[in-house]
């Protein structure tokens, strides 16, 4: 009898030793929540982004903080967001509580981010957001500095500016439908998703564009999940109009580009259109997503410094596919774990403090944060590219001998081509 | 303008009209309330996507081999989810909702959530009146007319048309006279959800496809159905155009409001079934004997 106790008081005693040990294994990891729609694109880029940071940053033999070594070791989160606002702070909870998470990065949809974020700032948690524009998130940090510091926004930057940019690209596109076929006033079609973000920048598009020297064609509401409309792109025909503004982030922005390639409609497509970011796009709309442009922070074969090809080109050969925007959480990691770092501490307020200072260079531009936590946005800073679809593929179209003022300097980012107007609407319109 | 308010009008109300009248005939046979039903149509629309894209095989062939598929997969539900418990309705519609979700979740399982899209049988358009029209929705509405006649021959001049309607009319009259109603009642699953996937075969070019492609439908079809009178095909049919016609007028009336096309749509129904509970063409409900 005696040898199975002595068996067992060492089994038990190895059970205690690794019970007592993994924790201060784990001790040594600062683990990173990665929440995002990990069924959907975004999702997925949010957590390549993430990937990468951890491979760079572990494989350089981790990061030291104050006198510690540590790994980093990134934890997946599916939010759902698209569908269920309710998944997503239920996720964000269960990353918090369950997974004990130092940080958080990711958040796509506005609905879901605002409910997240209220969920990180209850637990005073870091929360990156590489996702969502509403100007509102940050907003918050201004109106309630205590409660909400713990937030800032990586990308995109916000909606206010999206717009402006959006704006930028609208007049650009005007401008050269005026010299390419004598429109002297070309008119516009808002057409934008029925979604909370949409809002703000269809009031703005309102009182914008007559400024701009464009005529307002209509206004168009579409539900964000359309798979069909033809209903509304009969009326936008009807209304005469040469160029549709789309606001569009989710479904119909692939119908709609599928149904105007299909009809070849005489309309240059320029706005933010989600889908029309990501490499799938052509395949999504079968082949009729040409001409289609939008917004969009990465460009194949873009340089807006010098790290943006390196990043872009260890992307591509990882992945197989280019980036999506919310593969900023690479960023995101990366300045993390350096603020850290430079705070020489895990404690979210003295992060707090280091990227309230922070002011480098990312692979899409100078990165620096407003009293509310938001990227600045403008020539030197973040300003986003102008991408359209030419013959199959996506180019970088704008900033083309760009000026934000007669004063300012001239911007022209590395690898930018000429913008395209669809052959059948120079067909249709030249005189 | 009034072009478009009709095209768009028989587009959309056929697609309508077809889901309604599959998940009408096996609610009027079995008192099954089918939630899977658009589920069926998504399940089809990704065979024929996977068929012609992934297996390379020719259109029609794929539209096929979808329909069988989506025919074997409608029995093997019905068998082994629907049958053990029919007698209980309320069970049945849960089940039916959990059958729907789990085809979602396989379905975004293997083709993920990213948006798909098949290339129009028949490429092209005409100009009519100004606007563009797409070959392929002449060929989708003349393709929902086509399955709609067949579906209409196939009730009314052969004789498991003719049980299917007795059965619906009566079960227990049925029974008594001798029929099987338990197998008419599973040869009408699997011919409603054959008809599901021929909506998905006739406006899957007009469309994009994704996981979640069948709620939108389902509240619709439901309304048709509600709109039209619980169980009757006729009222199915012309609930759907009713409903498309009314849709279609937001988006050209008020182009601000396209979102709320459905919204419109569903009010118009509520208030029908105010005026008249039993739907346009129903049956008033009597005691079950």
């Amino acid at each position: 009898m005696k040898r199975p106790m002595i068996l067992m008081t060492a089994l038990m005693a190895f059970l205690l030793v690794m019970s007592i040990g993994f924790p201060a294994l784990g001790a040594d990891t600062i683990k990173i929540g990665v929440i995002g729609p990990m069924q959907f694109v975004q999702g997925k880029h949010h957590w390549n982004g993430a990937l990468m940071a951890q491979d760079e940053i572990n494989s350089a033999g981790g990061v030291k903080i104050g006198d510690r070594k540590f790994k980093i070791e990134v934890v997946k989160a599916d939010s759902n967001e698209i569908l269920s606002p309710t998944d997503a702070s239920n996720a964000m909870e269960l990353l918090i509580t369950r997974e004990k998470v130092n940080f958080v990065v990711g958040g796509f949809r506005t609905e879901s981010v605002l409910a997240m974020q209220d969920v990180a700032m209850d637990y005073r948690t870091i929360f990156l957001g590489c996702g969502a524009a509403t100007k509102k998130l940050c907003d918050r940090v201004g109106e309630d500095y205590d409660r909400y510091k713990y937030w800032f926004r990586i990308t995109p930057f916000n909606d206010v500016f999206l717009v402006k940019t959006n704006f930028i690209h609208l007049a650009t596109v005007g401008g050269i439908m005026r010299k390419a076929v004598g429109i002297e006033k070309p008119r516009v079609a808002i057409v934008g998703e029925k979604q909370a973000w949409v809002e703000g920048m269809v009031k703005a598009s309102e009182a914008t564009i007559p400024k701009l020297g464009l005529e307002i064609a209509g206004i168009w509401r579409p539900s964000q999940m359309a798979t069909d409309v033809t209903a509304e792109l009969s009326a936008i025909q009807r209304a005469d109009a040469h160029i549709i503004f789309t606001i569009f982030s989710a479904t119909v922005g692939v119908t709609f580009a599928k149904q105007i390639g299909d009809l070849q409609i005489p309309v240059a497509q320029v706005g933010i259109n989600v889908e029309a970011q990501k490499e799938g796009f052509m395949e999504a709309t079968g082949g009729k997503g040409n001409y289609v442009m939008t917004l969009n922070t990465y460009g194949p074969g873009v340089e807006y410094n010098e790290l943006t090809k390196p990043f872009m080109d260890s992307y591509v050969k990882r992945f197989g596919e280019e980036p999506v925007y919310n593969a900023a959480t690479r960023d995101a990691i990366h300045m993390l774990v350096e603020c850290a770092k430079r705070a020489e501490s895990l404690d979210s307020d003295n992060i707090v403090v280091e990227l309230e200072k922070w002011d480098e260079k990312i692979p899409t531009g100078r990165l620096k944060f407003n009293k509310d936590h938001d990227p600045i946005w403008g020539p030197g800073y973040l300003t986003g590219l102008g991408v359209q679809w030419q013959d199959g593929k996506m180019v970088g179209v704008w900033p083309n001998h760009w000026k934000a003022t007669p004063e300012a300097p001239e911007i022209t980012y590395k690898g930018i081509k000429p913008y395209k107007l669809p052959p059948w609407f120079i067909q249709k319109y030249k005189k | 303008m009034i072009a478009d308010i009709v095209l768009t009008t028989l587009i959309n109300g056929s697609t309508y009209a077809l889901l309604a009248i599959g998940f009408s005939l096996i609610f009027g046979v079995a008192r099954i309330v089918n939630i899977a039903h658009t589920a069926f149509y998504m399940v089809a629309a990704y065979c024929i996507f996977y068929g012609t894209h992934r297996l390379g095989v020719p259109p029609i062939l794929a539209v096929l081999m979808a329909i069988i598929l989506v025919m074997v997969l409608g029995f093997i539900c019905y068998r082994f989810f629907i049958e053990p418990i029919r007698e209980h309705e309320a069970a049945v519609l849960i089940a039916t909702i959990a059958l729907a979700m789990v085809f979602q979740e396989i379905v975004m399982l293997i083709f993920s959530g990213d948006f798909r899209t098949v290339p129009p049988l028949l490429p092209g358009y005409l100009e009519f009146g100004g606007v563009k029209i797409a070959f392929q929705q002449l060929l989708s509405i003349a393709a929902a007319g086509v399955i709609l006649a067949a579906v209409w021959t196939f009730l009314t001049r052969t004789r498991l048309g003719l049980a299917i309607r007795t059965t619906a009319q009566d079960r227990e009259v049925a029974n008594l006279m001798g029929m099987n109603e338990a197998r008419v009642a599973m040869l009408t699953l699997v011919v409603s959800v054959a008809l599901a996937a021929l909506t998905g075969a006739a406006v899957l070019p007009l469309t994009v496809l994704h996981p979640h492609m069948w709620m939108a439908p389902l509240i619709m079809m439901m309304a048709v159905v509600v709109l039209g009178g619980l169980g009757s095909l006729k009222g199915s049919f012309t609930g759907a155009y009713i409903l498309a016609f009314s849709e279609a007028m937001v988006v050209f009336l008020i182009p601000k409001g396209a979102f709320l096309r459905e919204s419109v749509a569903l009010s118009i129904m509520i208030l029908v079934l105010l005026l008249r509970p039993e739907g346009l063409f129903g049956i008033a409900f009597e005691e079950e004997r």
